[in-house]
């Protein structure tokens, strides 16, 4: 019985937060969040190099064949950075091509995704903002083995800067009648649109489809059968959230417990008094306690990925608001200085934001979690 | 990461699973003769004070063949093993580690055959978070000590036949923890006064103790003059896993799952209600929160690491869930929850309305939720001390 990281593991982690460190503290961050693209390209192609982009592709396409706890130590490190960069959003679309793709389309989009010149995303919301089959209206018209897609997608992460999209279309008359297609940027009728985030490091944006061709080859596994695959990737995402989120929320905490410290009223650091130093406790039980849960559920997205619905959602639903909680303390417990625009506690507060809803909100994930408990 | 056991760890608790497969009835078919059998036979395993030495009685149980054992005896619902609760839990493992020989001798092997009850003289009326302010006094009187105080919250006091004790035996010179004694007490002593105190269940599993001039042998002092601070705290660190705490909240969750499928709120069952579906969910991860915390608590532990503070976020955790879980349970009876007992009426012979008021024995006893946070905020976050 071993609960807690190898030694690699923690090297990992030394190393993906010294690259950070040196590389991005948080006024780069704002430096980067301002810029229309919202990436750092030179920087994005180190970490690539470095492995960390390709971290879970099998090493038969350029990755390092890790799995989903090693990418939660990666994540952590750039939560903490709030660190602006598509590497959520290209390991989902990556893992879309490892559970559903072809040899031919692996081969095809792999290696460039690892080396990370080529970056995907996934296209599942629409303005329904429903995560289950029948929250998708986009159609697939079927044309002999070809669809034409028609519709449009919203809170696509990433879009902007996106080469490929794995989008969810609907592709027959019943519920689940759900496809997968891999398009890319650039094909005649698709269109992309920044949609304004509360959050300038995380990027959302709208796509939409006007009559945009799939070929057979590039239908990702086969018609209508997308259902589980798109299951599956919702746990993955939100594993992936939840794990930037806790670095986040750690960053949050050492910056307000620093503050604490330092900060004088009464002839004494507010540390000291019970009003600030309690909700700081309560903060990192949460923490910790989220630790456990999503560790778990990496685990189980690597050993028993069918089983590991019940581990994501405990995980997720716990972080979506106790989360969004520690932004809005770690910005009231600075007083007025954290209102600021300079200060960095509302970069933390703003990122909360984009983490509750992402790929779950905590009544999503809790509901399941009854319905799976025989609820 | 690796949740797997290793070859012998799985010989263990195939050892444990084949015992109990054979020698655990339902629990409906659990009566007094089944509970003395079972006493004599875990007690014949070393089961009892399992993580003992064995040099004293004990089993000698590495810590994963401990939680091993506490698991298989949780998931089964099993007798506690040993009947003398705060004997195994921290008076046995406070006298293993500060006393003679003699007091080694005399004590362990009754606590482990469950022959005497021990209480627990720690609390005062001026004296609770705050317990190093102590004031029960001891003065040495040739061969003995004079006891003078008076403790109170005593749990089973009544009918225990032993005390540890603490008391204050000099000044306060450098800090609070100076100057306090650690007796052991015989509770017929002559000069002590039991008086049970009604808790707000209407049952009186605690009570006051008054000392007057109450004569203790100075060979019934644990450790040296002066050192009961350290005597208790280390013994109060002793074991602590929260597996058993964890199964027990389970198993309240599932009672409560239980009640809502069977109570109607607005014309449909409780189970249905999308906030009272909520918060079961937000109850279970909470306490599969509190197992995996456990398990990463016991990696550090394997791992040679001292374990430091982490244990209170479990603590805390514990406390939160055993009252939302009472509340849960009258809420989701509706006007019912208001009645204590009620037959038709009230569901389960009020079993749950008398959980809702028991809360207090576990999230004050042992370290209010506050202090909890006090303990974490200062020793983890490293914010000043207040």
């Amino acid at each position: 019985m071993n609960f807690g990281f190898t030694e690699e593991q923690e090297l990992l982690r030394a190393e993906v937060r010294k690259f950070l460190d040196q590389n991005c503290p948080l006024d780069e961050v704002r430096k980067i969040a301002a810029t229309p693209e919202g990436v750092a390209r030179p920087l994005w192609d180190r970490m690539a190099e470095l492995g960390w982009v390709g971290l879970t592709l099998p090493d038969c396409y350029g990755g390092i064949g890790l799995g989903w706890v090693d990418l939660v130590v990666v994540l952590e490190e750039t939560g903490r950075s709030l660190f602006p960069s598509p590497l959520i959003a290209t390991v989902l679309g990556a893992t879309a091509l490892q559970l559903a793709g072809s040899e031919a389309q692996q081969k095809h989009w792999l290696p460039g995704i690892g080396s990370g010149q080529t970056l995907a995303t996934l296209a599942l919301l629409e303005s329904s903002d429903r995560l289950d089959p029948a929250g998708i209206a986009l159609v697939g018209k079927r044309d002999g083995s070809e669809f034409f897609l028609r519709g449009e997608k919203l809170f696509v992460m990433d879009a902007g800067v996106a080469d490929l999209f794995v989008v969810a279309f609907r592709s027959g008359p019943a519920d689940e009648d759900i496809s997968l297609a891999l398009v890319e940027r650039g094909l005649p009728g698709l269109s992309v649109e920044r949609l304004e985030t509360m959050d300038e490091t995380k990027r959302l944006g709208r796509v939409r489809f006007d009559d945009v061709r799939v070929s057979h080859d590039a239908l990702l596994g086969a018609p209508n059968r997308a259902c589980p695959v798109i299951a599956r990737l919702l746990d993955c995402g939100a594993v992936a959230v939840t794990a930037e989120a806790i670095g986040a929320a750690e960053g949050a905490l050492d910056l307000t417990v620093r503050f604490a410290k330092q900060r004088i009223q009464f002839d004494q650091p507010i540390g000291r008094f019970q009003g600030v130093k309690h909700p700081l406790a309560g903060h990192y039980v949460e923490i910790e306690s989220v630790k456990s849960l999503l560790y778990y559920a990496a685990w189980m997205l690597d050993q028993q990925p069918a089983e590991a619905a019940l581990s994501v959602s405990r995980a997720k639903a716990w972080a979506s608001d106790a989360f969004a909680g520690l932004g809005i303390d770690a910005v009231g417990l600075h007083g007025a200085i954290g209102y600021t625009w300079e200060y960095d506690a509302q970069l933390f507060l703003k990122r909360m934001k984009w983490v509750r809803s992402a790929f779950g909100d905590a009544g999503w994930h809790l509901e399941r979690i009854a319905a799976l408990g025989g609820l | 990461m690796d949740f797997n056991l290793s070859p012998q760890e799985e010989a263990f608790r195939d050892e444990v699973r084949a015992f109990l497969d054979a020698n655990l009835p339902p629990e409906s078919e659990r009566d007094a003769a089944f509970l003395a059998a079972w006493t004599r036979k875990v007690r014949a395993k070393r089961w009892v004070g399992f993580s003992w030495p064995q040099e004293v009685g004990g089993g000698g149980g590495s810590l994963m063949q401990q939680v091993i054992l506490k698991e298989e005896m949780a998931k089964r619902r099993a007798p506690p093993l040993g009947t003398s609760f705060m004997g195994l839990a921290w008076v046995g493992p406070a006298i293993i580690q500060y006393g003679s020989e003699e007091q080694k001798r005399r004590f362990i092997p009754e606590i482990l055959d469950g022959a005497v009850q021990w209480c627990t003289g720690y609390s005062e009326p001026g004296s609770g978070s705050d317990l190093a302010s102590l004031q029960c006094k001891a003065v040495r009187d040739g061969e003995h000590y004079l006891v003078n105080g008076q403790k109170i919250w005593t749990s089973v006091a009544i009918w225990a036949k032993w005390m540890i004790l603490l008391v204050r035996t000099g000044s306060q010179a450098a800090s609070k923890h100076d100057g306090i004694t650690c007796l052991l007490v015989e509770m017929h002593s002559p000069g002590i006064v039991v008086r049970p105190i009604r808790n707000m269940s209407g049952s009186s599993m605690f009570a006051e103790v008054f000392f007057d001039g109450v004569r203790v042998p100075v060979e019934n002092r644990l450790g040296a003059e002066g050192e009961g601070w350290q005597v208790t705290v280390s013994a109060l660190a002793f074991e602590r896993s929260s597996i058993s705490e964890v199964y027990g909240l389970a198993r309240q969750l599932d009672g409560v799952k239980e009640l809502a499928r069977r109570c109607s709120r607005a014309g449909r069952p409780a189970c249905e209600d999308p906030a009272i579906r909520r918060r079961i969910a937000s109850a279970d991860l909470r306490i599969e929160a509190m197992r995996l915390s456990g398990m990463r608590f016991l990696t550090k532990q394997l791992r040679g690491e001292p374990l430091g503070s982490e244990t209170s976020i479990n603590k805390l955790l514990r406390a939160e869930l055993e009252i939302e879980l009472g509340e849960l349970a009258i809420e989701i009876q509706g006007s019912r929850g208001a009645l204590m007992k009620g037959e038709g009426l009230v569901p389960d012979d009020g079993r749950w309305q008398r959980f809702a008021l028991s809360w207090p024995e576990v999230v004050i006893g042992g370290g209010t939720p506050n202090i909890q946070r006090n303990i974490i905020a200062e020793r983890v976050l490293g914010l000043p001390k207040d």
